[in-house]
C-alpha cells in the first residue's frame, strides 16, 4: 500500500474537505492506485537536473504602484453568501 | 446562403453586403441551440436577451460602416471565463450562482471586436477532465454520435462548434482540454504557448500549465482569433511582452522545405489502427506539399502523465482553496459549527468527485515528507521532458503526430478508473509541460468519427504551425464535414 485510509483522512483534513466514509474508502483505493502510477518517475535519476516552475523562463514582474480603480464595493461583495455593511460575514472565529 | 460552410472573413463580408445581418446570424445560432442543447448540453447559460440586442446594435454599426472584424460574428465561450454580470459556473455546483463581476481579457477582446456572446460553454468541472463527463450541469454529448464524450474540458466548446451552434468559441487547455476536444468533434483548435494569450479572469486549475486558446471552424479563423487575443496583458503577469506576428499574412507560405518530425514515441503499439491509417496519410500529404519528414525521438515521452498528475494537482490543490464559502460561491454550515467546519462542509458540498481527488492527490504530493519525492520529482522531469523538445526543435521545425490515441470515447467507458481517463491525454500533455504551442486540426474519420492531427510548435512560433496547418487543409476536405444533427 502506498497510501492508508488514516493518512487520507488526515490529507483531507488539510484540504479542508469533510468527506464520507464511502468517499474515504473509494479515495484510498484510487489514490493508492495513481501514486503506484507516478511512481514510474523513480526510474529517472533527477540527482542533477534543476526543477522547472514555468516553462518560460521568467523573474519577479514589478509594477510601479500606482492607485487605480477597481470593481468597487458593491460589484466585490455581490457574490458574497453573506454580507454586512460592507464587510463579509462568517461564522464566529474566537469563541 | 450556407453559412456553415462559410469563415468569419466570408461572414464579415456578406454582413458588409448586406447578404445577412448580425440578427439572423445570432438567431440562426439561438435556434441551433434551441434545438439541439436538451440533446448535446453543450451550453449551460444561453444569453438570448442580450445577443438579440448585441445583434442589433452591431447591425447598426455596420450599416453605418463602423465596427470590427468581428463586429455581427456570434461566438461563445467556456464557462471557465469571467464574463461580467453573466453567470459562470466552471462546471461545478460551488460556483453555480456565481456572476462574474469583470471580463476576462481575451473575452473582452473579442467583444472589443464586436463579437457577439451567444453563452457560455459546458465543461469538466474547473477543467478538471477528459470527457465533459464532470460537470455539475450533466454530460456533454459528441455531435457526431451522442452516445460518445465530445472530449474535455472543453467539450462544450467543441461539441457547440461542431453542431454550428457558434461560429467559434474559446476554451482552455492545461494538459489537451482544447486539442482533445477539437479532435473528437471534428474542430480546430489552438494550445498557444504559455504566456501567450492572457489568462486574467480565467478560473485557474494549474496555472503554470492553463492557457486560453480558440476553437474554430477553418484554420484561417483560428489564425484570426488567435491573432486578436494574444498579446501581453499587464493584468496577468505571466502572459509575455513579445510581438504578436500577423498569423493571417503568412498563413498561405506552405509547408515547402519546412522540416517535421515525427517522434517515435507517439506512433506506440495501441494506437488506434484508424488514427494510425489518418496520420499517416497526413504525413504522405505534407511530403507531397515538399515537406521534408524527418524522424525524431522525444525520450521522456513515457513519464509525461505520472509528471503532469503531480505538477497539475499539487497547483490545482493550491489554487481551489480560494473556494471557502466566504466571497464567492455556496456557502454550507457545519454542525459542530465554526470556521474550519463551514470550510469542510462547503468544500464537500461544493465540488465533485474528480475534483476531490484532484485536490486530495495534489495536497498530498505537497504535504511535509512527501513534497522532494512526489513535486519536487515532478519540476525535476519536467525539466526533462522541456529539454526533450528544445533538442528536437534544434533539429525540425515542427512535429507531427496523433491527438490522441483514438476516437471519442463511449459516455461511461473510463468514468470508474481515473488512470485510464488520464492516459487518454498521452499525447497532448508533454506540449503544457513544455509550454510549448500546439493545434488539432482534421485529419481524418474513424468510421462516423472525427480523428485529429497534432501539430506542434516553437515556443511562440504559432505561424509556423498555422501555415502548415493551412497547407494540409488546402489540399483536403476533412475540415468539412459536419455531423448529422
Amino acid at each position: 500500500m502506498k497510501i492508508t485510509r488514516k493518512e487520507v483522512e488526515h490529507v483531507a483534513r488539510l484540504s479542508r474537505l469533510a468527506l464520507t466514509p464511502a468517499e474515504i474508502d473509494g479515495l484510498t483505493g484510487q489514490m493508492d492506485q495513481l501514486l503506484g502510477y507516478v511512481e514510474k518517475l523513480d526510474e529517472l535519476n533527477t540527482d542533477s537536473i534543476m526543477p522547472t516552475a514555468h516553462a518560460v523562463p521568467m523573474e519577479n514582474a514589478f509594477r510601479v504602484d500606482e492607485v487605480k480603480s477597481t470593481i468597487g464595493l458593491e460589484r466585490a461583495l455581490q457574490n458574497a453568501p453573506l454580507s454586512e455593511e460592507g464587510f463579509f460575514l462568517v461564522p464566529k472565529v474566537i469563541e | 446562403m450556407d453559412i456553415s460552410q462559410m469563415n468569419i472573413r466570408q461572414l464579415q463580408q456578406a454582413l458588409r453586403d448586406g447578404e445577412t445581418s448580425a440578427l439572423e446570424l445570432t438567431r440562426v445560432c439561438l435556434a441551433r441551440i434551441a434545438a439541439g442543447n436538451e440533446q448535446l448540453n453543450a451550453f449551460v447559460t444561453v444569453c438570448e436577451d442580450a445577443a438579440l440586442a448585441a445583434a442589433a446594435e452591431a447591425d447598426r454599426k455596420l450599416a453605418a460602416g463602423q465596427g470590427g472584424p468581428l463586429t455581427g460574428i456570434p461566438i461563445a465561450v467556456k464557462d471557465i471565463f469571467n464574463t461580467q454580470g453573466v453567470r459562470t459556473s466552471c462546471g461545478s455546483r460551488m460556483l453555480e450562482n456565481y456572476i462574474a463581476p469583470y471580463d476576462a481579457t481575451a473575452f473582452a477582446k473579442l467583444k472589443e471586436q464586436g463579437a457577439i456572446l451567444l453563452g457560455k460553454l459546458n465543461m469538466d468541472e474547473f477543467a478538471m477532465g477528459s470527457s465533459s463527463e464532470n460537470s455539475a450541469s450533466g454530460v456533454v454529448r459528441n455531435p457526431w454520435d451522442t452516445e460518445r464524450v465530445p472530449g474535455g474540458s472543453s467539450g462544450g466548446s467543441a461539441a457547440a462548434l461542431a453542431a454550428g451552434q457558434a461560429v467559434a468559441t474559446l476554451g482552455t487547455d492545461t494538459g489537451g482540454s482544447i486539442r482533445q476536444p477539437a479532435s473528437f468533434c471534428g474542430v480546430v483548435g489552438v494550445k498557444p504557448t504559455y504566456g501567450r494569450v492572457s489568462r486574467y479572469g480565467v478560473i485557474a486549475y494549474a496555472s503554470s500549465l492553463d492557457q486560453v486558446g480558440p476553437l474554430a471552424h477553418s484554420v484561417e479563423d483560428a489564425a484570426l482569433l488567435l491573432g486578436m487575443i494574444a498579446g501581453y496583458d499587464a493584468a496577468d503577469s505571466t502572459s509575455v511582452d513579445c510581438p504578436v506576428p500577423d498569423y493571417l499574412a503568412t498563413l498561405n507560405q506552405g509547408v515547402k522545405g519546412l522540416k517535421i518530425g515525427l517522434p517515435q514515441e507517439y506512433f506506440i503499439e495501441g494506437l488506434n489502427p484508424a488514427v494510425k491509417q489518418a496520420v499517416d496519410a497526413a504525413i504522405e500529404v505534407y511530403r507531397g506539399l515538399g515537406a521534408e519528414i524527418v524522424p525524431v525521438s522525444l525520450p521522456h515521452t513515457d513519464y509525461a502523465v505520472a509528471c503532469y498528475y503531480l505538477i497539475a494537482t499539487a497547483e490545482a490543490s493550491s489554487n481551489l482553496a480560494r473556494y471557502d464559502g466566504v466571497r464567492f460561491g455556496q456557502r454550507e454550515s457545519s454542525e459542530t459549527g465554526g470556521l474550519v467546519g463551514m470550510y469542510e462542509a462547503t468544500r464537500a458540498a461544493g465540488f465533485g468527485a474528480e475534483v476531490k481527488r484532484r485536490i486530495m492527490l495534489g495536497t498530498y504530493a505537497l504535504s511535509s515528507g512527501y513534497y522532494d519525492a512526489y513535486y519536487l520529482k515532478a519540476q525535476k522531469v519536467r525539466t526533462l521532458i522541456r529539454e526533450d523538445f528544445t533538442r528536437v526543435f534544434e533539429q525540425v521545425d515542427l512535429l507531427l503526430t496523433p491527438v490522441a490515441p483514438t476516437a471519442a470515447f463511449k459516455i461511461g467507458e473510463k468514468t470508474d478508473d481515473p488512470l485510464q481517463m488520464y492516459l487518454s491525454d498521452i499525447f497532448t500533455i508533454p506540449v503544457n509541460l513544455a509550454g510549448t504551442c500546439a493545434l488539432s486540426l482534421p485529419c481524418g474519420m474513424d468510421g462516423q468519427l472525427p480523428i485529429g492531427l497534432q501539430l506542434i510548435g516553437k515556443p511562440f512560433a504559432e505561424a509556423t504551425i498555422l501555415q502548415a496547418a493551412q497547407a494540409f487543409e488546402s489540399e483536403t476536405d476533412w475540415h468539412q464535414n459536419r455531423p448529422n444533427i
